[in-house]
């Protein structure tokens, strides 16, 4: 007979190599879906986690795009990471995302065509308000009225996607464009558009700001107060308010600070790789995020880690697609797979395994 | 009988319609709560629903096969969160995200051969001489079986957990599991037929999109069905009458915004798409603020341990 026993503490080291084994085994379950479709697993797998780094042929082209991809999903994964810590569950950063995207290029697009410095800050700037603003929506309701905020924010994200389709289609249609859905494309203006910084390695400001929330989630974690009663009304939420823990004031930073970074996220990718708001400007970044925070458990130099493995799953599955036929929605499901097992393998961290014959109590 | 241009029988008619297949979802979830479960996969058995249903629906020529399929693979789907949850003791809101993630990844997956296909037509009930009455008759006695069948499971739902000995059972898991277990009553083992059980009601209302309401299938069809479905469990304060309620009022607002698209009304067809999500976060919110008492209806009324993990050594 199989028993669980609970740890009186977590497991560090579980809590370590849990990640690795739950990607281990995604990789043999992802290898026998695309055995089932047909495809050779090993060649399937190394097309996904190997060639887009070292073959030879298409690394030059995908090792930049690796950095543009993982700086969405860690800017965005760090913001829910310090939510999901506290117990505030923020599931609708795909919606923060999209409104911060169009309210950095709107600000942008107001200012077409004149030519100036501060054009592309005031647009962070808006893009941060916009996601954050978004984000208070469900934090406003659930501190006022305790509804779900689980269910509000992700409700937000189908408005949101109607407010994207709305401007792309009205508001913020290019005036010059023939009728065509989409706005101007900021790549064509300078001011407001956010190039790589150094040539050839993807880089743009929104890989800077990924960074950036890296460390200041860790010093916020680490060294300050706030990040102390984060984690703190996480793990014993009647010690929190003995310490003087304000729910509400909790919830709003934590939602606010998610739906900021965001928003960040979206208006660095529109003003950068998308180069325009268009109906299917949002890809699920902010879905995926939230895979991201759990794989890098939660910690911010995990999710930095956790976010390039994610980062490495799109382009090795765009690359599969294209040369095995492997189709997209292989790669969607491989990656909640991981999830998945991530979940599973994690009760190694706060129990113990008991084999033999179960006690009576 | 018109209204604004708007046919008021089709109206009431198509609502029905609109609402069953988040009726049958909302269903299914609010079993799987009264037993103490917080499944935020909703969405996720949905579209595999739907796409198994329509699959073996087209690949056999018969859409009563399909439904049978789709509660199949909707109940198969959530038995994965029910091991997660209950075997292996994972936090309930993060793995019930990862059903709805892997679900939508899954179906589009299984769904490639299948975009642009028509399935085998579902005939409408011949209920005979009541399908005449004016107005009454076409509203009500015009339908599809899977509707009637809703409105059935709803009752069933009710009876069942205020009347019988396994609804006891269930709202005793889900009120108390420590208690439950001391009787002897078998909590994992419950659970997991809930869920399994409300698996089966999401995979039968993902169905009835693909296979009667749109009938086609396309990629994340569900559109967030799935998601307003656990909004009108907790709309409903976890009665299953309500539940019917609250669909029907979900329904209503599609339908009637749908209409008024077609009618040609001078607002954005953007603005008119949305608001369904829109009113189903207003009905969240007056449902749950706080009276003046200080609980909300939706706090009172909730499972106590709704969402809490069972380990029998705790």
């Amino acid at each position: 007979m199989i028993a669980l026993e609970k740890r009186p503490q977590p497991s560090k080291a579980w809590t370590a190599i849990s990640p690795l084994v739950a990607v281990v085994l995604t990789m043999v379950a992802g290898g026998i879906m695309f055995a089932l479709l047909g495809k050779d697993p090993v060649e399937a797998i190394r097309t996904i986690f190997w060639d887009p780094l070292f073959n030879a042929q298409f690394a030059s082209f995908s090792r930049p795009q690796l950095l543009v991809k993982a700086a969405p999903l860690i800017l965005i994964a760090i913001g829910l990471s310090i939510g999901f810590r506290a117990g505030v569950w923020n599931i609708g950063a795909e919606g923060q995302y999209i409104i911060g995207a169009i309210c950095g290029a709107a600000v942008g697009l107001a200012f077409y065509p004149t030519e100036s410095f501060f054009i592309f800050p005031l647009m962070v700037v808006a893009g941060a308000l916009g996601g954050f603003v978004w984000a208070l929506i469900p934090g406003v309701l659930k501190v006022k009225f305790h509804t779900n905020e689980i269910l509000v924010s992700l409700l937000l994200v189908y408005v949101a996607e109607f407010i994207l389709a709305s401007m792309a289609l009205g508001a913020l249609r290019n005036p010059d464009g023939a009728g065509f859905p989409g706005s101007r494309n900021l790549k064509e203006y300078p001011s407001a558009f956010n190039a790589e910084l150094l040539p050839g390695t993807g880089a743009h400001w929104g890989v800077v700001a990924a960074l950036a929330a890296v460390i200041f989630a860790y010093v916020l974690f680490s060294k300050h107060m706030m990040g102390f009663h984060v984690r703190l009304a996480g793990q014993a939420p009647k010690a929190a308010r003995f310490a003087g823990v304000e729910p509400a004031r909790l919830i709003l930073f934590c939602l606010g600070i998610s739906g900021a970074l965001a928003g960040l996220a979206g208006l660095f990718e529109i003003s950068g790789p998308a180069g325009q708001v268009s109906i299917d400007f949002n890809v699920g970044y902010g879905f995926t995020a939230i895979i991201v925070a759990f794989l890098g458990r939660l910690n911010p130099f995990g999710i930095l880690l956790a976010g390039m493995l994610m980062a490495l799953t799109y382009i090795g599955g765009e690359l599969a697609s294209f040369m095995l036929g492997i189709p997209g929605a292989a790669i969607q499901a491989f990656q909640g797979m991981l999830l998945f097992f991530l979940l599973a393998v994690d009760v190694l961290t706060n129990y113990r395994i008991r084999l033999g014959k179960r006690e009576v109590a | 009988m018109d209204i604004g241009g708007i046919s008021a029988t089709l109206l009431i008619a198509s609502l029905m319609v609109a609402a069953t297949p988040i009726l049958l979802a909302a269903l299914g979830e609010l079993v799987v709560e009264k037993a103490g479960v917080l499944n935020l996969g909703v969405e996720g058995m949905m579209i595999t629903g739907a796409i198994c249903g329509f699959a073996i629906a087209v690949e056999t020529g018969s859409a009563a096969t399909g439904f049978v399929a789709a509660a199949v693979g909707g109940a198969a789907l959530s038995l994965i969160f029910g091991l997660l949850t209950q075997y292996l003791l994972s936090n309930q809101v993060a793995t019930g995200l990862a059903l709805t993630l892997f679900g939508l990844g899954l179906s589009s997956l299984l769904g490639q051969g299948y975009v642009g296909i028509r399935p085998p037509a579902v005939e409408k009930l011949n209920l005979g001489p009541l399908a005449d009455i004016p107005f009454l008759g076409p509203v009500l006695f015009n339908h599809d079986l899977m509707v009637y069948l809703a409105l059935a499971l709803c009752a069933a739902i009710w009876a069942v957990l205020n009347f019988t000995k396994t609804g006891l059972v269930i709202r005793a898991v889900g009120e108390n599991h420590d208690a439950a277990h001391a009787l002897g009553y078998k909590v994992v083992r419950v659970r997991l037929a809930a869920i399994a059980f409300g698996g089966a009601c999401a995979g039968l209302g993902g169905a009835y999109l693909s296979l009667i309401r749109v009938p086609q299938w396309t990629e994340g069809m569900t559109a967030g069905a799935g998601w307003i479905a656990l909004a009108i469990v907790v709309f409903a304060s976890w009665r299953p009458l309500r539940v019917l309620l609250g669909a029907y009022l979900f329904g209503g607002v599609t339908v009637l915004q749908l209409n008024l698209q077609a009618a040609g009304y001078a607002i954005p067809v953007e603005y008119l798409s949305m608001s369904p999500y829109l009113i189903t976060i207003a009905v969240l919110v007056i449902m749950s603020a706080p009276r003046k008492g200080g609980n909300s209806r939706a706090s009172l009324a909730a499972p106590a341990c709704l969402g809490r993990a069972f380990h029998a050594s705790q």
